[in-house]
């Protein structure tokens, strides 16, 4: 194998088949083999950006190989709970989260564990396609590359792999050395997205990847991840019912819970299951409230 | 049909004193303006019209004659080797450090107390008078180790460096947050995400704000006065010994009676408008050409 | 669970979650806070080593530092005609060129549509390129000797006349105040007016845009929403061409005249600090370099104070306009 270079531990080994059970100060994840395990585990996690509560005590589990989706009104923090899941909101200052956050059996935030590390196993897509100014190939090799592979024939490969399931391939076959700021918008977001593709991650967290782009391209997204679906884990942020609806297998309802004597607002989970229960027979009035359209 | 009742209203433009005033301002920003491209149009014809009498490849490369001797005989070549090795081990110094504390300053500890007070020294080191930069190498250094070319450069880099960085930290504020955060949604570290996203996205700024700090270090005399105490000889050992540059030369001559040193420093003066100018442009065709960041 | 061909992954996590923060990471940190803590280093090393070079005149002048004789021979070093000389300049520097630069620098923000901004820029930006000591020597070989010219007429004309004979009657020199404070207008211009632009540029659109709503003239808008808003920070500006003017040495050592005199004469010769440290920093030594030293840290403690203010009238000014 390539030597990974001094200044990244890149920890790029193989699986063992038994992981050791998770000892406290070492949190290793565990592989579970049953299909429709969980993947994430969120037990009362509380949000905090310096003193303001952004999400109150949610708790919910996301399945192997199922596309998740976070539905709910603006301000309501499912973006927030997202980005909590890779770690993401580390890059904001002041933030701060409460309760447990466990990866396959083992804890997120923990304080050995490393946020670059999780990153790799845990990738995501933004809202606004953010390709880097490099070339299309850079692009997709970027990944690959600062995990130390270095040989051509392999990030040749890679691109290759990544840019198809990406559903991109053909569009860019001829000009790979084209720079990825050239692209329309909904090619620049497959090209995002098989950029996160191309460091084989466990699960692909999208937010609201599609707000950006226009239905055709919207449709080729949700077809990509209809595709992958089967090798990833999938958890989407969306403000489209109707792309929930299509897309996913099980939906989270989150709503604003409004403190009308302190004057404080805060996200909430309202409700979770299986997208058809949520749709056609949601439990809680606000839900029903939602997904029928009555309220934004 | 629509019929108005009452006086039609005035839509001519504001009348009398308040139009009058209104134009004799604008007048006077354009004086304003003229005023100052007087003296510029002056003294650039001046220098091309004097220097160009005695540019010729062998004023460029000829050695540097005592001050009487008359124009067309010698030249300064010495003074433009000087320049170039001086300036560039003053760039070679300034510029990566200018770099990393703009990276500092940008992408670690800008917001804390530390950072803000480097920024701050940054922009008021930007005021310090070159000759007290002069004093100081000459204080610390010359004073130890002798004149040389390389104390020359230790000025002109102090000089440079808080340029570098206020530039460069503008260069790196302009890269869009959402380029970081896909290189750390990647797992990239940060020093990563610094090196392999941020700097070449900025890096058409970085080289323009660079080559326009050598701009202004090029003509630098005061620095140099008492570090590398001008001589007019050649001297390729930047690390012992006195040296020269073309300010130097200038100023050297400038004061001298001789027509022959003034017109030689007339050669030299337009020698050094050209290298700054075109580092101008060089610098201008960069950031043309290379600031793109997202779509 | 299907694999796909091209790298093959199994089912289920794949990588460690706990490592340490690589090396690298770390140093490359480091790193880069040294290069800023440069910074803060040079600066005090600067106070430091200047003022105790310049400790043996401190020592043998006392307060005599500011005494109106300086004169090598006898070894009386007082300060006091340098500090003149450089305040002098400098404000004549600062008169000239403020109302200018301002002017330019409205006329870019206010008047000029976009087209037109650009070559204004370019040529302000060639002005700021003309190294100092190239307007040194047109300074000293071409204007000087034409203006002395118009020197001397002026002078005839006011001699006798009160305050005007005082200031502007004879003698009068090509190489002089008034010169060194002309050429230093020219070469704060470019400061001033980028920086005033800046500051102006920071005047919230909303106010400008009531002001015309108001049915105001432009310079009715400038008076009354660019003018509040940016007077803070258009001083700022004004203070730092000042420090500019100050510490400008080769320019003004060419033409200031090198004669180190106390008159309310501005076309008379004169000196300033920088200008005298340039010329005569060679010859010296013993306390006679000692004094010159010290007019470098009087100068440096000057233009310190003056940048500090400054910087922070800028900033402050630069944050609540864009409130």
């Amino acid at each position: 194998m390539e030597q990974p270079e001094q200044d990244i531990a890149t920890g790029l080994q193989p699986l063992e088949p038994a992981a050791e059970p998770q000892a406290p100060p070492t949190p290793e994840p565990q592989a579970y083999s049953e299909p429709g395990s969980p993947v994430f585990d969120a037990e009362k996690v509380s949000c905090y950006y310096g003193s303001f509560r952004a999400v109150t005590d949610v708790s919910l589990s996301i399945y192997e190989h199922e596309i998740t989706a976070f539905i709910g009104p603006s301000g309501c923090g499912k973006t927030t709970v997202l980005r909590t899941l890779n770690r993401m909101n580390d890059l904001v200052a002041g933030a701060r989260v409460e309760g447990e956050v466990r990866y396959r059996g083992a804890s997120l935030y923990s304080k050995d564990v490393s946020p670059i590390a999780v990153r790799r196993n845990i990738g995501m897509v933004f809202q606004k396609p953010n390709p880097f100014p490099k070339s299309i190939y850079d692009n997709v090799a970027y990944g690959p590359r600062i995990n130390g592979e270095r040989n051509r024939g392999k990030l040749d490969e890679i691109v290759e792999h990544s840019l198809r399931q990406a559903a991109l391939w053909d569009e860019v076959k001829n000009r790979l050395k084209a720079s990825g700021l050239s692209l329309s918008g909904g090619q620049a977001q497959r090209l995002c997205i098989a950029r996160t593709l191309a460091v084989e991650p466990d699960v692909v967290l999208m937010d609201e990847p599609c707000s950006a782009l226009d239905p055709i391209a919207t449709s080729a997204i949700e077809d990509l991840m209809r595709d992958i679906k089967s090798r990833y884990t999938i958890v989407i942020v969306t403000h489209n019912m109707q792309q929930a609806t299509r897309v996913s297998d099980r939906t989270a309802f989150f709503s604003v819970l409004r403190n009308e004597e302190s004057d404080t607002r805060t996200g909430v989970l309202v409700e979770y299951g299986r997208t058809q229960q949520i749709f056609e027979d949601p439990k809680d009035s606000r839900t029903e409230a939602y997904v029928t359209g009555q309220v934004g | 049909m629509a019929v108005f009742t009452g006086q039609q209203p005035d839509l001519r433009e504001a009348a009398g004193w308040r139009r009058t005033k209104n134009r004799i301002a604008t007048a006077l920003m354009v004086v304003a303006f003229v005023l100052v491209v007087i003296p510029l149009v002056f003294v650039l014809i001046t220098v091309v019209a004097r220097g160009i009498k005695i540019i010729s490849w062998q004023f460029l490369t000829a050695p540097i004659p005592p001050q009487v001797v008359p124009a067309g005989i010698g030249g300064i070549g010495p003074a433009i080797v000087g320049t170039i090795e001086i300036v560039g081990i003053a760039a070679v110094m300034a510029v990566p450090l200018g770099v990393l504390g703009a990276i500092y300053l940008n992408e670690y500890g800008g917001k804390g107390v530390l950072g803000r007070l480097i920024g701050f020294m940054a922009d008021v080191m930007t005021g310090v008078p070159s000759i007290v930069m002069g004093l100081f190498i000459f204080s610390i250094w010359v004073l130890h180790f002798g004149f040389s070319g390389f104390a020359g450069a230790l000025a002109l880099g102090c000089l440079m460096l808080p340029v570098v960085i206020r530039s460069t930290d503008e260069m790196l504020k302009l890269v869009p947050n959402p380029l970081r955060e896909g290189s750390y949604a990647l797992g990239a570290t940060k020093s990563r995400v610094t090196m392999t996203v941020v700097l070449p996205a900025a890096i058409g700024g970085i080289v323009s704000g660079a080559l326009l700090a050598i701009a202004r270090a090029v003509g630098e005399t005061a620095p140099l006065l008492f570090t590398i105490l001008t001589v007019t000889t050649v001297n390729r050992n930047v690390f012992s010994g006195p040296n020269t540059s073309l300010p130097s030369q200038i100023f050297a001559n400038a004061i001298s009676p001789y027509t022959g040193a003034q017109d030689r420093a007339w050669g030299a003066a337009l020698t050094l408008i050209v290298i700054a100018f075109v580092l101008m442009i060089v610098a201008r065709i960069v950031t043309a050409r290379f600031t793109r960041y997202s779509r | 669970m299907t694999q796909q061909a091209g790298p093959a992954i199994p089912a289920g996590p794949t990588r460690p979650l706990s490592q340490r923060r690589p090396l690298g990471d770390r140093t490359f940190q480091v790193i880069a806070l040294a290069a800023g803590l440069l910074v803060l280093v040079i600066l005090v090393l600067i106070a430091i080593s200047t003022t105790q070079q310049a400790a043996p005149w401190f020592k043998a002048e006392g307060w005599g530092i500011f005494g109106k004789t300086w004169n090598p021979a006898s070894n009386q070093f007082g300060a006091l005609a340098f500090i003149y000389g450089t305040a002098i300049t400098s404000a004549i520097a600062v008169i000239m060129a403020v109302p200018v630069s301002v002017g330019i620098a409205l006329l870019l923000t206010e008047v000029v549509p976009y087209r037109w901004a650009r070559p204004i820029v370019y040529v302000i930006d060639l002005l700021a390129v003309v190294p100092s000591v190239v307007w040194g020597l047109w300074g000293i070989l071409v204007f000087a000797p034409w203006i002395a010219k118009i020197y001397s007429s002026i002078a005839s004309a006011v001699t006798g006349i009160p305050v005007l004979g005082a200031l502007f009657g004879p003698p009068t020199s090509g190489a002089s105040f008034f010169t060194a404070g002309v050429i230093l207008a020219f070469m704060i211009t470019p400061i001033v007016t980028s920086l005033s632009r800046e500051v102006i540029a920071t005047v919230p659109v909303i106010d400008k845009e009531g002001a015309y709503a108001l049915g105001a003239t432009r310079l009715e808008m400038i008076q009354g929403a660019v003018w509040p808003h940016s007077k803070g920070g258009i001083v700022g500006a004004v203070l730092l061409g000042l420090g500019r003017a100050m510490g400008e040495t080769i320019a003004a050592a060419l033409v200031i005249g090198s004669s180190a005199t106390i008159t309310s004469h501005l076309f008379a010769p004169g000196d300033s600090m920088p200008a005298v440290i340039a010329n005569q920093f060679g010859e010296a030594s013993g306390v006679f370099r000692a004094a010159l030293m010290g007019l470098g840290v009087l100068l440096f403690a000057f233009t310190i104070i003056i940048n500090v203010i400054a910087r922070a009238i800028v900033g402050r000014s630069a944050e609540q306009g864009s409130a």
